[in-house]
Order: structure tokens, then sequence, then C-alpha cells
């Protein structure tokens, strides 16, 4: 329960963040992205400045032994540099850039009801369950349930 | 009244500090698309946390039309909503298969010092530059 309390309280935030970050503009994503137009720097400026404000968090996550309520850190396993990163990364940009979305500030605009951004978030949606239902584990796809081994008891 | 680069500053400052509460406190990184990636097919207990995440999002957007309504734009492009949808898939199954947004790979990765993230950071940018070129300029001149 307490961890649900926490994953909505820093929802709220996260997407204050974005809004008051520009992010939640498709139109100045895209200001950013395109450089040969009217080039609009200051979204970089909101990724430094996450990062220099989630380092410290990262610091201190890195001298706890495990979260305060919960019982370890879930980090990323994956440290490989393959052919399905750089593959998903790359169609990750183009509908980015192509629209000016990324997945958060999509799910935050919602509250807009405006039929690109319902249209955006239902294929993305579809785009998820395509990926963890029907794509092949030898491309790169996600394990099946049973294929992943039970821990020790 | 803020200038663009001290809204983006603040901005920046809270997505950072709302991922570091989550990790600090649930011990989860706040990449977006494996939030609700992980929604598709939910493993055992972990389903909640990630669809009380997904309302905090809504509320949060919610918020930000009573307090800042200029923040979410209520409409933008000039593409059809068939090309948004395509977009959308896009977004989609290449954050899947990637691994990652970028709250994920951007700020959760790089604050991490991971090369894997970095280089799925390089990756989207530069394919997300040259997607945000073709519509602005390729495309109209086609169309």
């Amino acid at each position: 329960m307490k961890t649900a309390v926490v994953a909505f309280v820093v929802g709220v935030i996260f997407a204050m963040g974005l809004g008051i970050a520009g992010m939640t503009n498709p139109e100045k994503v895209m200001d950013f992205l395109d450089v040969t137009g009217h080039w609009d720097p200051s979204l970089a400026l909101v990724m430094l400045s996450a990062i220099a404000t989630h380092a410290v968090g990262v610091a201190l996550a890195r001298r706890a032994r495990k979260p305060l309520w919960g019982d370890a850190f879930d980090l990323p396993k994956l440290t490989s540099i393959d052919v399905p990163l750089i593959a998903g990364a790359a169609l990750f940009g183009f509908g980015w850039g192509a629209v000016g979305y990324c997945p958060g500030p999509a799910l935050v605009s919602l509250v807009g009801l405006g039929p690109p951004t319902v249209t955006f978030v239902a294929a993305m949606v579809a785009g998820m369950s395509l990926y963890s239902w029907a794509w092949p584990t030898s491309l790169g796809g996600v394990k099946r349930r049973n294929d992943i081994p039970r821990p020790a008891p | 009244m803020l200038l663009a680069s001290e809204h983006a500053l603040l901005g920046g400052v809270l997505i950072g500090l709302s991922a570091s509460l989550l990790l600090l406190l649930d011990g989860k990184v706040a990449g977006i698309s494996g939030i609700v990636g992980g929604l598709v097919r939910p493993r055992p207990g972990e389903a909640a946390w990630r669809i009380a995440f997904v309302i905090g999002l809504l509320a949060g957007g919610a918020l930000l039309t009573a307090s800042l309504p200029s923040a979410i734009a209520p409409t933008h492009g000039g593409l059809s909503l068939k090309a948004v949808a395509v977009a959308g898939l896009l977004v989609g199954f290449g954050t899947r298969l990637g691994h990652g947004c970028t709250s994920g790979h951007g700020v959760c990765g790089l604050s991490r010092g991971s090369p894997r993230s970095a280089v799925a950071v390089i990756t989207f940018m530069a394919t997300g530059a040259t997607a945000a070129y073709f519509v602005r300029h390729l495309l109209p001149r086609i169309a």
C-alpha cells in the first residue's frame, strides 16, 4: 500500500515537472528536435537539471542497502549494447520526433481529451502490447513467464 | 513570470526529485514506458504501484490544467490522425524493444552513468531530429 501511495505522489510530481518544463507542448518539443528551424534549446536544460537532481538520489541509493519501503532496489539488469536497444531507440525517436510526444507527456496530456492525444496513447499501448504478446524472444522480445526461472525459495 | 529556461530548470528538478523519491522509497526506476509497458502482462505484485503511478500522472495532468493551463497544448502538428497513430505505435513498440524512453534512458539511465542508456539517448535524439525535420520541412513540400 505504501509503495502505491509513493508511486501516486511521484506520478503527480513527475507530471507537474513535465508540464512546467514544457514537455507537454509537442510543438515546443519539435522546436527542440528540429535544429534547422527555430531551434529552442531550453528542453536540453530539462534533461540536464533532471539528471543533476536525480544523480543525488542515485548517490544516496548507492549508500543505502535497500529502499525505505521496498525489499530491494529493482534496477535494470541489462548492460549490453545490442541491436534491440538501438533498433528500439531508433523507432521510438522517429515516433517522438514526428508528433512531439514521448510516453510521459502523452499520458499527462490525456486530460485534455484531444483526439490526437487519445489516438497517440491508444496506439502507444497497442505498440507495447504487440511487443509483450507477439514479438519473438529471438528478436529481443520479452521472455514468457514460463521461461523465467523461479527464484530459489 | 518565469523565462522558458527557468521553467525548464524547475521542471527538470521536479522530474529528478520524483525519480529519486521512487528510487529511494520504493526502489523502482521512474521509466514511464517500463512502468506502463509492465502493465500489459504484469508479474504478480507488480500491478498496484504501476497503476497508482499512472493515475498520479493523470491527476498531475488535471492539476496542471487547473494551475498552468498553457502547459498542456490543446492541439499540435499538422499530421493526420492516421499518421499520429503510426507514431504512437512506433513509440510504444520502440520503447519496449529498446527498454526505455526519455525518462528511463534519458533521466534515470544517464543519472546512473549507464553506457547502454547513453547509446539509446544518442540514437533517439538523432532519429527524433530526423523525424521532426521530415515533418516540418519535407512533408509540407510533398503534400
